[in-house]
């Protein structure tokens, strides 16, 4: 892109480029809000930031937009899915709103805001545009260096420190100090005989012949699921999926075809032992 | 020599210190212990008594600085000590007399088991006394007016387990904190006017200040003297103050107390001579007083409160005395001392009486006590007649120059008020006399109590009548020695200055009606108890002699518009603050309460409530930011 | 095209993060819309870049970025430990603030 281009109006290229992808950044944008489950926003999300990335670039950041790629939408938004993961992926948010009002006071807060900010960029006397030409000359690189290591050099510095107190912070909240020695199989095995309840294994999970996700409970004789076949980070995260009015409803259907079948038997019995004599 | 000054008030101090921290060890020998510092304050003030004399007049006065107290920029309060003339004949009184009190305690406390608590009391007195004359600022003086109304307090509500006693304790406390209220007040005045209270600085330059602000100095510390010295309107705790032991009410009356105000009339005498009017209200004070606890006292049956009736009346002379300026103060003093002599002999008769007789105050059950307590007797006598102003007694020198003092105010005041003080002079004969032949002569009137003791009265120990002897005889050559040649008046003329008054008639024609009055009243009192027979209970009276009796209404009076007043005040303020400020107060919190209820609505506890309001208010600043530039 | 229609594109943006701040429950998702605000900014900056004609604007976006960088990683850290005391990445849960 040369300065000239940049100077005061831009190229068709870059119209069409802007039109095209700015429509799929505010549809990521709308996406990443609207999208029920977690991990469909965080890749909504990406998307926008890639575009964005474009744009930087089409407006000669150039370093600005390698990093954007690199940093946010390699680095940052893969921390995203990772804590998605961590905190579960399947669970899908109810959009219901709880809080009376909030909807719309949002809606209608966002709707002022934008309003505002847009009419307050129109009214702005924004008619001069001198172009990154000059600035770029020597390299966009070779330019934002030269401005951070002299101009900028001391918040340069502070963000060193920031992200230094950002990392030992993300280990300080996250690390788990084990104050006790894990406890080996054999003295697992002693407790369990010790305390006297569960001495065998505990009971798998699933239903036999139906299911056998890990994160379907057992069903007891009765129909009722047992909380014990199910791991108990599953159950913390309330990711268990509960079959038993399915298989409820199962049995009632296999007793009604059953009883069908005996009333079809019995009367089928008799019509044959009627037909017999 | 400066440095015994501090060591003069710290002695009896220190024996308090060691009476009332020592506990029960202390008990067998507390007495003596309290007996001797009091001695020890008394050969120190000895001491510098006789280096004063040393002096030539001028130069007499000793300073010492101790140290600064609350040393602030623009306000400087030091603790020193002055000792001049008029502190040295306090020092001198307080410490003698206050000793032979101690004395004569001994005997009198013998069978009390909280003796040392009262030894150490006593002490304390004696220590806040001194420290109150011999300061050298008002607010050091303001701490031993305290310290006196601490002790006095604690003295006459010693016998606490009476409830009377402690009642007239507790009024004594408050009736004096009317006028310590005044002289707080004045100290401040002094303070704004002269922006120094020490003595030096505010009396020398008195000319400096409006006489308004002088006069209304006068009266705050007419007011402090008023309570002290038990003069009309605050005179009415006295007459509960004998509700205390006997040594008590001879220590308050003689060497203590009652002759602080009078202290502080005469030290702040430039303050007075310079405000004229409020010279004219002590003068006033002190002449109605002086009938005041005249007339009381004829009243009485108990022998206690006829003596302190008397002391009214006696300190209602000084305080006329002061306040008729240079040509009364050193009279005022003069007789304070004498005074100082007779009534503590007095007292310490009547206490000896009291004694001897199962501890019987009624006068109308004693009757014909001479043959029984001949000692009590002549010393007691010796002291009545100088309190009368028997020619050639001490009460007579000092009486007399007051009495003329008061006509050499001249015009209608002097003769007013010099008038006033001869009444008072035929009073006080009547009912001296009248206390005298109903205790000493007459039948004997006791009966036995209603447990069947009779009384079986007899001289006291020799440890309550010596101390008598000795008060007797400066009762007889004190007011001589002091009056001929006018000789205190020199010793004290550095101080407190002195003019020669004039009176309109000749001294003598004053001295001799002065006689001729005293003559008179001791002939209606004989006439009316010595020709007859008394009567043990006593007759209805007339009117007067009623409201004498109720210590002429006054507590009355105080019942109906102090009380009384302050009741209905109380409970007009009640009523106010309940339906007014109450309400006021009340409706503010609904208010707060409703609306805080309301807006507490809007603290939901959801962080995304929250943000609303803040993308909400940044909507807003948006906005505004528009709007300004658009205008 | 006039390069103000970037900074309408960074407008919309971010009101539509903010408005996503508002009305989304999970934590995960609230802190996207909050990176999607700090990007439509980013992009705003980028644009003033370009029309001042320095890298002072580029200089901030960099500098919102490593800040950006820094949020995310604490933050995350503590929606991770929010999660695992209450088992919850809702942030109506955390309600506490309320009588």
């Amino acid at each position: 892109m040369t300065a000239q281009l940049a100077a005061y109006t831009t190229s068709t290229g870059e119209a069409f480029q802007f039109w095209v992808l700015g429509t799929i950044a505010v549809i990521g944008a709308l996406c990443t809000v609207f999208m029920k489950k977690a991990v469909h926003s965080a890749l909504c999300l990406a998307g926008t930031m890639i575009v964005l990335a474009v744009f930087y670039l089409a407006n000669g950041a150039y370093f600005l937009g390698i990093v954007q790629i690199v940093v946010y939408t390699g680095a940052i938004m893969m921390l995203f899915l990772f804590v998605v993961m961590l905190v579960g992926v399947t669970a899908a948010d109810s959009l219901k709103e709880t809080i009376k009002g909030q909807r719309w006071l949002a809606l209608l807060c966002g709707l002022g805001f934008g309003t505002l900010l847009i009419g307050g960029i129109g009214n702005a006397s924004l008619k001069e545009f001198n172009g990154l030409g000059r600035a770029n000359a020597n390299g966009n690189v070779e330019g934002l260096a030269t401005l951070i290591f002299t101009k900028y050099v001391f918040a340069f510095e502070l963000t060193g420190a920031l992200l230094i107190t950002a990392t030992v912070g993300a280990m300080v909240l996250t690390h788990r100090e084990r104050t006790e020695r894990a406890k080996t199989q054999r003295e697992l095995a002693e407790q369990r005989v010790r305390e006297g309840k569960h001495v065998p294994p505990l009971p798998a999970p699933g239903v036999y012949a139906r299911h056998n996700a890990v994160d379907i409970a057992g069903l007891l004789p009765d129909g009722t699921p047992s909380e014990l076949t199910v791991s108990k980070t599953l159950r913390d995260r309330g990711q268990v999926r509960d079959v038993s009015t399915e298989a409820l409803s199962d049995l009632k259907a296999l007793e009604q075809r059953a009883e069908d079948r005996l009333e079809r038997s019995n009367s089928g019995g008799s019509n044959s032992g009627e037909a017999s004599k | 020599m400066e440095n015994l000054i501090a060591l003069l008030v710290a002695a009896p101090l220190l024996g308090a210190a060691v009476l009332l921290c020592g506990g029960r060890r202390l008990d067998a020998v507390g007495h003596w212990i309290g007996t001797a510092f009091a001695a020890a304050s008394f050969v120190l003030g000895v001491v510098l008594f006789a280096d004063m004399l040393g002096k030539s007049p001028e130069h007499r006065t000793l300073m010492q600085h101790l140290f600064s107290w609350i040393p602030v920029e623009g306000f400087q309060a030091n603790v020193g000590f002055q000792l001049d003339q008029l502190s040295m004949t306090f020092v001198l009184l307080i410490t003698g007399v206050g000793s032979l009190i101690h004395v004569y305690s001994i005997g009198y406390m013998e069978h009390d088991e909280r003796r040392r608590r009262f030894f150490g009391y006593l002490n304390l007195f004696l220590a806040a006394m001194l420290l109150l004359v011999v300061a050298d600022n008002y607010l050091l003086l303001y701490v031993g007016w305290e310290g006196v109304g601490l002790a006095s307090y604690l003295l006459i509500g010693f016998w606490q387990h009476k409830p009377s006693a402690a009642t007239a304790a507790k009024k004594a406390f408050l009736v004096n904190r009317v006028g310590d209220m005044g002289l707080s007040i004045a100290i401040m005045l002094m303070f704004t006017t002269f922006g120094t209270f020490a003595f030096g600085p505010v009396l020398q330059s008195t000319g400096d200040a409006g006489e308004g602000k002088l006069t209304a100095i006068g009266l705050m510390l007419l007011l402090a003297a008023c309570g002290k010295s038990a003069q009309v309107p605050l005179q009415s705790w006295l007459g509960d103050a004998m509700e205390g032991p006997t040594p008590v009410s001879a220590l308050i009356h003689a060497a203590t107390m009652v002759t602080a105000g009078v202290y502080l009339i005469v030290r702040s005498g430039d303050i007075f001579n310079a405000a004229p009017d409020a010279q004219l209200a002590v003068t006033v004070v002190g002449a109605v007083t002086l009938l005041f606890g005249a007339i009381v006292g004829c009243a009485k049956d108990d022998i206690k409160k006829a003596l302190a009736g008397s002391t009214m009346s006696q300190i209602g002379y000084m305080v006329l005395a002061a306040g008729l300026g240079p040509i009364g103060y050193a009279f005022a003093i003069m007789h304070l001392v004498t005074h100082g002599f007779f009534k503590a002999g007095l007292f310490l008769g009547a206490g000896s009486v009291m004694h001897g007789m199962n501890d019987e105050v009624d006068m109308r059950k004693y009757g014909g006590l001479r043959k029984y307590m001949p000692i009590t007797f002549v010393t007691f006598g010796l002291g009545y007649l100088a309190i009368i102003g028997f020619p050639g007694l001490s009460g007579f020198f000092s009486k007399d120059k007051i009495i003329e003092a008061a006509f050499a105010k001249g015009g209608a005041e002097g003769w007013i008020l010099g008038g006033a003080a001869l009444l008072g002079a035929a009073i006080t004969a009547f009912y001296m006399t009248r206390v005298m032949l109903m205790t000493f002569f007459g039948e004997k009137r006791w009966q036995p109590d209603e447990h069947g003791n009779e009384p079986h009265p007899h001289e006291s120990p020799k440890v309550m009548t010596i101390p008598m002897i000795v008060l007797a005889v400066g009762s007889v050559f004190a007011g001589a020695f002091f009056g001929i040649g006018e000789r205190f008046v020199k010793w004290l003329e550095p101080v407190t200055g002195f003019e020669h008054g004039h009176p309109p008639v000749s001294a003598l024609t004053v001295t001799l009606s002065t006689v001729a009055v005293m003559v008179v009243g001791v002939g209606f009192a004989y006439a009316q108890y010595g020709r007859r027979p008394v009567p043990v209970v006593a007759p209805r009276g007339s009117l007067l002699t009623r409201a004498a009796r109720r210590d002429l209404l006054q507590d009355d009076f105080n019942h109906v518009v102090l009380v009384r007043g302050g009741e209905h005040l109380t409970r007009s303020l009640v009523y106010v603050d309940h339906t007014l400020v109450d309400g006021v107060v009340n409706g503010t919190a609904a208010t707060m309460g409703g609306l805080s209820g309301r807006l507490r609505k809007l603290q939901n506890g959801f962080a995304r409530s929250y943000a609303v309001s803040m993308f909400g208010g940044a909507a807003v600043l948006i906005a505004a930011t528009l709007l300004m530039r658009a205008v | 095209m006039n390069p103000v229609n970037y900074l309408y594109l960074a407008a919309l943006l971010f009101t539509i993060g903010a408005t996503g701040v508002l009305i989304r429950r999970n934590a995960i998702v609230v802190f996207m819309c909050v990176e999607l605000m700090l990007n439509a900014c980013n992009l705003a900056f980028v644009a003033f870049a370009r029309m001042h004609g320095n890298l002072d604007g580029q200089i901030i976006a960099f500098f919102t970025m490593v800040v950006a960088a820094a949020e995310v990683v604490v933050g995350l850290a503590i929606i991770v430990s929010v999660f695992r005391a209450r088992h919850s990445a809702s942030v109506d849960d955390a309600s506490l603030m309320k009588l």
